[in-house]
């Protein structure tokens, strides 16, 4: 048994309850963290009860257990409760069992959260990448420094070319114009969706540069419609609700 | 064996069974009432102190766990240390279920338990005055250690001790 020599002494006064104050505080707070000087308690506690046997000597008068017995059978019985173990053995298992569970509860927790962490940092640089990339291409794009090549077959000469770039369900345009003629003032080139039921939805308006080139991204557009064909016809400057003029050019997907 | 037989009883008290009440109570009474007159001083008084232990084991009979020591001993701590709460005019400082109590001698049979009162009764008539005293003042009296130092004039340390070496002493006794 090994009995931390500081606390011996006060372990046997506390074992008669004869220690106060600070010390007996101290000790406390030293038997709920050591197993070895609780046991050492027990022992000193069977010591003093073998000082407490050296006074039975003295037998009680017989009324005393008439009184015992009549006060039980007048003594409802209780109902059974569950044996109660010193707080001190049972306090340290249950606040470790508490803590344990806790731990396990917490570090699955912290491993749910890293590892959603993770994936929503996997997640996020995806996105970045991809939207970085997206950037690239707008801005090559819509770059007004550019150089727009088109290619046609040789000694022919060069032809207005629209092409237009449209997802359906997000309901986004990319319109490329190139070698278009310049419009009259107060005019402008209007792009238009021709859906396969309806009539046909004003895509942008656009007046091409210099160079003849021209882009249009993203009009206001409802989503899902299908498109038939892209036309282009000459409206007012600030674009009309639907065509007031023939049609320029049209071009069907492919 | 005896000491099943004290298990028994206390497994038939836990039942409710009246009769092992009268049995444990005649086994213990005297233990329980001289340690109770031993330190009260009047034999009303200790006859109460006995009537309170023995309906609190009825009422809690699971106060006492078997599995950790004998009911003779716990029996006698817990009337000790309820008695100085008497004495001493304050609530009981412990719950009696928090009270371990752990002794070498076979104490649930009579030959046994006279046996060892005989050897505990030598132990401390081999011991100086001194430390006799010290013993009894804290067990008996109540005192704390600091109260023995100023009753006696001595050192604190030495009180502590002789309290200590006087207790190792008697568990001495029965460890060969």
């Amino acid at each position: 048994m090994s009995v931390h020599e500081q606390y011996a002494g006060d372990l046997a006064l506390y074992a008669m309850g004869a220690l106060v104050g600070d010390e007996r505080t101290s000790v406390e707070k030293h038997l709920a963290d050591c197993a070895d000087c609780r046991r050492e308690l027990e022992l000193l506690r069977g010591d003093t009860a073998l000082l407490a046997y050296s006074a039975a000597h003295s037998v009680p008068p017989r009324r005393s257990r008439q009184r015992l017995m009549k006060a039980i059978r007048k003594e409802p019985r209780r109902k059974q409760i569950p044996a109660r173990r010193s707080w001190w053995a049972t306090a340290p298992w249950v606040a470790a069992a508490a803590m344990t569970i806790l731990a396990v509860l917490l570090m699955r927790q912290n491993t749910g959260l890293q590892e959603k962490l993770a994936n929503q940092r996997d997640r996020t640089a995806e996105q970045q990448s991809q939207l970085e990339q997206a950037r690239e291409v707008v801005a090559t794009l819509t770059a007004t420094d550019a150089l727009h090549v088109t290619l046609v077959a040789a000694r022919t000469p060069p032809q207005p070319q629209g092409k237009a770039i449209y997802v359906r369900d997000r309901g986004s345009l990319i319109f490329l114009a190139s070698n278009f003629k310049p419009v009259e003032s107060g005019k402008a080139y209007e792009l238009w969706l021709v859906p396969t039921k309806g009539n046909p939805i004003a895509a942008g308006v656009f007046k091409p540069d210099a160079h003849g080139s021209a882009t249009v991204v993203n009009p206001p557009l409802p989503q899902g419609v299908e498109a038939k064909a892209f036309a282009i016809t000459i409206e007012p400057q600030g674009g009309s609700p639907a065509p007031t003029s023939a049609i320029l050019m049209l071009g069907t997907g492919e | 064996m005896v000491a099943a037989d004290d298990a028994a009883l206390m497994s038939a008290i836990r039942s409710g069974d009246e009769s092992a009440m009268g049995a444990l109570y005649d086994r213990y009474s005297g233990v329980v009432y001289s340690v109770a007159l031993r330190v009260l001083g009047e034999t009303g008084a200790a006859e109460d102190m006995l009537q309170e232990i023995f309906m609190q084991l009825w009422r809690r009979p699971t106060a006492f766990d078997s599995q950790r020591g004998s009911i003779g001993p716990w029996l006698a701590v817990i009337t000790r240390n309820r008695a100085i709460d008497v004495l001493r005019k304050r609530h009981p400082e412990d719950d009696i279920a928090d009270v371990v109590v752990s002794v070498t001698p076979d104490m649930a049979g009579d030959a046994g338990r006279n046996q060892a009162m005989e050897k505990v009764r030598d132990a401390l008539d081999s011991m100086s005055a001194e430390q006799r005293s010290a013993l009894e003042m804290a067990y008996f009296e109540g005192l704390t250690h600091t109260e023995i130092a100023a009753k006696t004039g001595e050192p604190l340390g030495t009180i502590k001790t002789r309290i200590r070496s006087g207790l190792l002493a008697l568990r001495k006794v029965f460890a060969s």
